[in-house]
């Protein structure tokens, strides 16, 4: 093979970075590789509608609304836009609309928010309907040119054919002529069981060139007279800068300027980003003590502690009488958890980079939500949106982080203070690590009653700790409540419901937030409570006496025990393993998909463990690319699994005391196990997959753990505990 | 001029010849296929060849590599516009998502296979150190396990 590219890895049109800098303004993004407007590219290729370019050549552009970073969404919505399109795939490519394009076209590519596995699940009838749309046009095209009744065509990969004079035509000869047509009124979308694009295993379009090193991320960015920046913020979050003294480090060759950005933070600008760094380094800042400065993990555990038992919580999940019916069970069992703060570590480092000029300002970035970014540019430059412009850049990893718009806001802070001067602004690893908005901290006390006969009659799940909205988005709290604590708990609905049927429940949540910025981290809620959940009924299963799936088989509803029973099947649960292997159990329903795992481990005299196999399930409704889904599976539990191992942050005098992999560790491939991935999708819904089966992954690690131990750990991550058998 | 030889071409470089190699790379010289994850040594992001040797190049100053050392970055694999068979493989079993962390992960597997052309399971465990936040693992050894086939 060459390094030429396959027609659909790269875009059509390819400008040069540098060259690219000049045209810039107001247009599409090209490709995922060249984040520059294609000045002339309306006119040579036309638009048959929001979602389809068709150029003269055949080249079939299609357009994607959600974020790239790395999940296969781009790959995943250009296949069904491509079903419905009946275009050949292999001259399929795609390009990023920008924000401010959305918004000048009333919003007609919707939501560009990239998070909660939403890209498919969420989109897939609006972009089904754009790629079936464009064929009806492109087919009527045909049959004006042929004089012939639209009926009496058929399509086949962007040929279309008069069947009773055998006249072709492909899409590229008719798209001018198709794209003066009115849209149809009715759109009928296919069968999925007819799909031969969508649902197949296609490779991502991707890829190539994050083989040869010619990808260019937010970070790798050049433009004509661009500077670098990196930053300090406060250690302490919120805290103002008092002082710093530029004399110190202004003269420093290549250094071109220290800057205040916004109250809490201090940039340098230099020639290259080492400069820029070790001027930072150089740099004294004073910041502000704050009643923040003396906050540290302990303090933290403490405020959470006493919501536990606190008499006033928000109720997420009620049936029956939940105390009542413990009160009066033959057998309490009880039990408290805990997870800590953990970091999304993207492995590229937060960057954004700015141009600011007193009438425009442009920004290019790694984001998950070009909206947001463009709010965020238009907010901090104070022009209006419409003079504003931002380029998404493929993001070197997202996990929710990139879903936020600070980096972003402080690139503009920046910028405006030169104007006309590109300026690139990267984070150090350090300046990321402790400048997250971190996945929150929560404890659960869970309290559960068994009759004689071993069954649930009552549970109490009790929440104490940070919710993540009314930080990020308090004008979604419901009375003051935030729903979103309570994934995999609520009591019905399509997102995150749960799935035993227990007849007296109570799930509550005493909110109680910590000065530390919380955010979505991959999974969000999903994670911990999947934790508490599922390894309290395993604690529930051993008090009754049973096996932990007989257990959960008796109340679980039937979409999650199907799943359940799908991993198990595959997984041989209940048949003999390796001597000292185990195996431990998770469900879950997230993100509109129900999910279920099967860890197989082992844990030696000396108390090292060893996760061999997990085996998981997904029904997700549809599934339109299952080589993708098995990628997502398989890197969703290098997620969870790196939270169960190392995942901690902690706090002291009010700031992150973890500043790089050395403090914060990461699973690394000889800890990975093999991944089985079990696809059992059930019709009728489209759930995600980039998220729900992290969540299975500690809690059934934990499951096997204390059948091979003994030991029932009850907080994370594992390296604070002694897996020495009991 | 201190000279600098990557990917079989000279360059002649200025700068503080205590800056690493990485952002020597990276901002002086252009190639950008070399990533920045943590400048401590410890994600491999960042891995180049010098002599043959895998190398994590956030931690090597300039001074030590110029000369008649010989660099090569993920951009100096493919020859005359043909693939390393290690990026074959790697397209073969479609192994990046976000990609960011796979030139690194791409150079460490290239040094693996010269020093072990069969490598076990454990010879992988041991040498690819690198991170993949996006877990990328289990791909990352079976195209290793595909490259030592071809
Ligand atoms: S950047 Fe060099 S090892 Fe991480
Ligand atoms: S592919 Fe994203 S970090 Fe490895």
């Amino acid at each position: 093979m060459t390094t030429k590219t396959n027609a659909h890895a790269k875009p059509v049109r390819r400008r040069s970075v540098m060259a690219g800098a000049a045209a810039a303004g107001g247009g599409f993004t090209f490709g995922f590789n060249v984040p520059f407007f294609g000045a002339h590219a309306q006119a040579a290729a036309p638009e048959i509608n929001a979602w389809v370019v068709i150029r003269p050549d055949d080249k079939v552009v299609i357009r994607i609304a959600r974020s790239e970073m790395g999940q296969g969404t781009e790959t995943g919505l250009a296949q069904l836009v491509a079903e419905e399109l009946e275009c050949d795939w292999s001259k399929v490519t795609t390009e990023y609309p920008t924000p401010t394009q959305n918004l000048a076209r009333q919003r007609i590519w919707r939501n560009f928010s990239t998070g909660g596995s939403r890209g498919v699940r969420e989109s897939n009838e609006y972009v089904r309907q754009g790629g079936a749309a464009a064929r009806d046009m492109l087919v009527r095209a045909a049959a004006a040119e042929w004089k012939v009744k639209p009926e009496e065509c058929s399509v086949d990969k962007g040929v279309i054919t008069h069947k009773a004079t055998n006249r072709k035509l492909t899409y590229g000869k008719v798209a001018a002529a198709a794209a003066k047509l009115d849209p149809p009124k009715e759109i009928k979308l296919k069968d999925p069981k007819d799909w031969k694009i969508a649902g197949k295993p296609l490779k991502r379009l991707d890829t190539l060139d994050k083989l040869t090193g010619k990808q260019i991320y937010g970070i790798d960015l050049r433009l004509p007279g661009m500077l670098t920046a990196t930053i300090k913020d406060a250690p302490v979050f919120g805290a103002k800068v008092v002082s710093f003294d530029a004399d110190r480090v202004k003269s420093m060759p290549g250094v071109k300027g220290v800057v205040k950005v916004g109250d809490t933070a201090v940039a340098v600008i230099a020639e290259t980003y080492w400069t820029a760094r070790n001027a930072l380094a150089a740099l004294p800042v004073v910041w502000e003590e704050t009643a923040n400065s003396k906050v540290s993990s302990a303090t933290i555990a403490a405020t959470l502690k006493e919501g536990l038992d606190a008499a006033e919580a928000f109720v997420g999940n009620k049936a029956g009488d939940a105390k009542a019916a413990i009160a009066g069970a033959a057998k309490k069992i009880e039990a408290v958890y805990s997870y800590p703060y953990q970091h999304h570590v993207t492995m590229e480092p937060m960057n954004a980079t700015a141009l600011f000029t007193p009438d425009k300002c442009e920004v290019w970035c790694p984001t998950q939500n070009g909206e947001a970014a463009l709010a965020a540019t238009a907010d901090a430059s104070g022009l209006p949106a419409a003079k504003c412009e931002v380029y998404k850049m493929l993001l070197g990893g997202g996990f929710g982080r990139r879903g936020r718009t600070d980096y972003v806001r402080q690139a503009v802070l920046i910028a405006k203070q030169m104007p006309g001067v590109p300026i690139k602004l990267i984070w150090s690893r350090e300046e990321d690590m402790t400048h997250c908005q971190y996945h929150p901290v929560t404890m659960c006390k869970l309290v559960g009653g068994l009759n004689d006969k071993g069954d649930l009659v009552g549970l109490h799940v009790r929440i104490s700790g940070q919710s993540i909205l009314s930080s990020v988005l308090p004008q979604n709290l419901v009375n003051g409540m935030d729903p979103v604590q309570f994934q995999g708990f609520a009591a019905s609905g399509v997102e995150a419901a749960y799935g035993y049927n227990v007849p007296n429940l109570l799930v509550d949540h005493a909110m109680r937030n910590p000065h530390v910025p919380p955010g979505f981290w991959r999974g969000v809620n999903t994670n911990q409570n999947a934790v508490y959940m599922e390894c309290f009924m395993d604690e529930l299963a051993a008090a009754a006496g049973q096996d932990p799936l007989e257990f959960r088989r008796k109340m679980l509803k039937p979409k999650w025990l199907a799943v359940l029973n799908a991993a198990a099947a595959k997984a041989g649960y209940g048949k003999p393993l390796p001597k000292g292997h185990f195996h431990g159990i998770a469900q879950i329903m997230g993100y509109g998909s129900y999910v279920a795992g099967v860890a197989e481990v082992s844990v030696s005299d000396a108390g090292v463990l060893k996760i061999h196999k997990i085996t998981a399930a997904t029904d997700c409704g549809h599934v339109v690319n299952p080589a993708q889904i098995e990628r997502q599976v398989a890197g969703s539990f290098v997620y969870g699994l790196t939270a169960l191992l190392y995942g901690e942050i902690t706090i002291k005098d009010g700031a992150v005391e973890q500043t790089n992999f050395d403090s914060y560790n990461m699973m690394r491939i000889d800890e990975m196990p093999k991944v089985e991935t079990v696809l059992v999708p059930s019709g009728g819904f489209w759930g995600g997959v980039g998220e729900p089966t992290i969540a299975v992954a500690a809690p059934a690690v934990l499951n096997a753990i204390a059948k091979a131990t003994g030991k029932r750990i009850r907080s994370l991550p594992l390296m604070h505990h002694d897996l020495k058998k009991a | 001029m201190p000279a600098l030889t990557v990917n079989g071409k000279v360059h002649q470089v200025t700068v503080d010849p205590r800056t690493p190699l990485l952002w020597v790379l990276r901002d002086t010289i252009g190639l950008t296929g070399t990533k920045y994850g943590c400048g401590v040594a410890q994600c491999g992001a960042c891995t180049v060849h010098i002599d043959g040797v895998a190398t994590r190049s956030c931690q090597v100053p300039l001074s030590q590599v110029t000369g008649n050392k010989k660099i090569v970055t993920v951009e100096g694999l493919a020859t005359n516009g043909v693939l390393n068979k290690v990026q074959r493989a790697w397209l073969a079993q479609d192994v990046p998502q976000c990609g960011y962390c796979q030139s690194g992960m791409i150079m460490a597997a290239v040094a693996l296979l010269k020093d072990k052309p069969k490598p076990t399971d454990a010879d992988i465990d041991a040498a690819m150190t690198n991170i993949c936040r996006c877990g990328t693992y289990q791909q990352v050894r079976a195209a290793i396990h595909e490259a030592a086939k071809a």
